[in-house]
C-alpha cells in the first residue's frame, strides 16, 4: 500500500513546479498550462485524501475543479486570442499598457 | 510493493514531464508533455480507486482542454519563439524559491503523520461510479447546477470575447 504522504509529496512537487512556471515564464500559454498543473496537483491531493479517509466528498470536489478548469481554459484562451490580435504578442512582459 | 513501484513510475514521469512543460521553448512541445502528464495523473487516480475520475481526466483534460490549447497555440504563430527569451530575468531566484518551498512542504509532511492513515486497513466497499452519482445528485445537487451555469458562462464568454467586432450590429 502506498503511504498517503507519498501522494502529498507528489502533489506538493507538482504544485511548486506550477508556481515556478507561472512566475518565471514569459509565454502566456505556458503560464496557463502551469495553472492547469497546479489544479491537477490539488486534484491528486483531494483524491488521495478521499481514498484514505474513505469519503467521497473529495472526488465530488474534483469533478467541480475539472468543470471550473474547463470553463477557465475556454475563457482564458479567448482572452489570449483577443490580446494577440490587439497587441500582436503573446509575451506577458510586453503587455505594458497600464505601466505608468 | 507492486503498488509502490507503480506509484514511483507514475510520480517520476509526472515530475519529469511537468518540469519539461515549463522549460520547453516551443509551446507545442509543452502541450505534448502536458498530454503525457495527464495520462500519468489518470494512472495515479486509478491507483487511488477513482476510476470514474481517471476517465473524466482523460476525456476532459486530455481530450478537450489540451486540444483547445493546441488549436490556439497553432492558430497564433510561434515564429518568434526561437529567438525570444523563455523566462523573465528573475527565473534563477524563482526556481531557487520553488526548491525551498517544495523542501519545506516535504519536511513538514515527512516529520508529521496523518491521522486517517490507520483507518485504511479496513477496505470499505462502495467508492464506485454508482455511489459517486448518488452523492452528486442528492447531497451536492445545488453545486452541480451552479457548475452547469459556470460552463454556460464559459461557453458564452469565450464566444463573445473571441468573435470579431463588426460595424453593422
Amino acid at each position: 500500500m502506498v503511504p498517503l504522504s507519498w501522494y502529498v509529496l507528489l502533489s506538493a512537487a507538482l504544485f511548486t513546479i506550477g508556481v515556478v512556471g507561472v512566475l518565471s515564464r514569459r509565454n502566456v500559454f505556458i503560464i496557463l498550462m502551469s495553472i492547469e498543473l497546479m489544479l491537477n496537483a490539488a486534484n491528486i491531493n483531494l483524491i488521495a485524501f478521499s481514498h484514505y479517509l474513505q469519503n467521497l466528498t473529495g472526488q465530488i470536489f474534483v469533478i467541480f475543479v475539472i468543470t471550473v478548469a474547463a470553463a477557465e481554459a475556454a475563457v482564458a484562451l479567448a482572452l489570449i486570442i483577443l490580446l494577440a490580435r490587439n497587441r500582436g504578442t503573446v509575451y506577458v512582459d510586453e503587455f505594458n499598457l497600464l505601466k505608468g | 510493493m507492486i503498488n509502490k513501484l507503480i506509484f514511483a513510475y507514475f510520480a517520476a514521469v509526472i515530475i519529469v514531464s511537468a518540469v519539461l512543460v515549463i522549460t520547453r521553448r516551443n509551446p507545442v512541445h509543452s502541450v505534448m508533455f502536458m498530454l503525457l502528464l495527464f495520462f500519468h495523473i489518470a494512472g495515479v487516480f486509478v491507483l487511488l480507486n477513482a476510476e470514474f475520475l481517471a476517465a473524466v481526466q482523460l476525456i476532459v483534460y486530455a481530450g478537450a482542454i489540451l486540444i483547445l490549447f493546441l488549436f490556439v497555440v497553432i492558430l497564433l504563430s510561434v515564429e518568434r519563439e526561437a529567438q525570444a527569451a523563455r523566462a523573465n530575468r528573475f527565473w534563477p531566484w524563482l526556481a531557487g524559491f520553488g526548491v525551498i518551498i517544495a523542501g519545506e512542504i516535504a519536511l513538514l509532511v515527512l516529520r508529521g503523520s496523518f491521522p486517517g492513515e490507520g483507518r485504511l486497513a479496513v477496505k470499505v466497499a462502495g467508492a464506485g461510479v454508482k455511489e459517486l452519482g448518488v452523492e452528486l445528485y442528492t447531497k451536492y445537487l445545488v453545486p452541480f447546477e451552479i457548475a452547469s451555469v459556470i460552463l454556460l458562462v464559459g461557453l458564452v464568454g469565450a464566444v463573445m470575447l473571441a468573435k470579431k467586432k463588426t460595424d453593422n450590429r
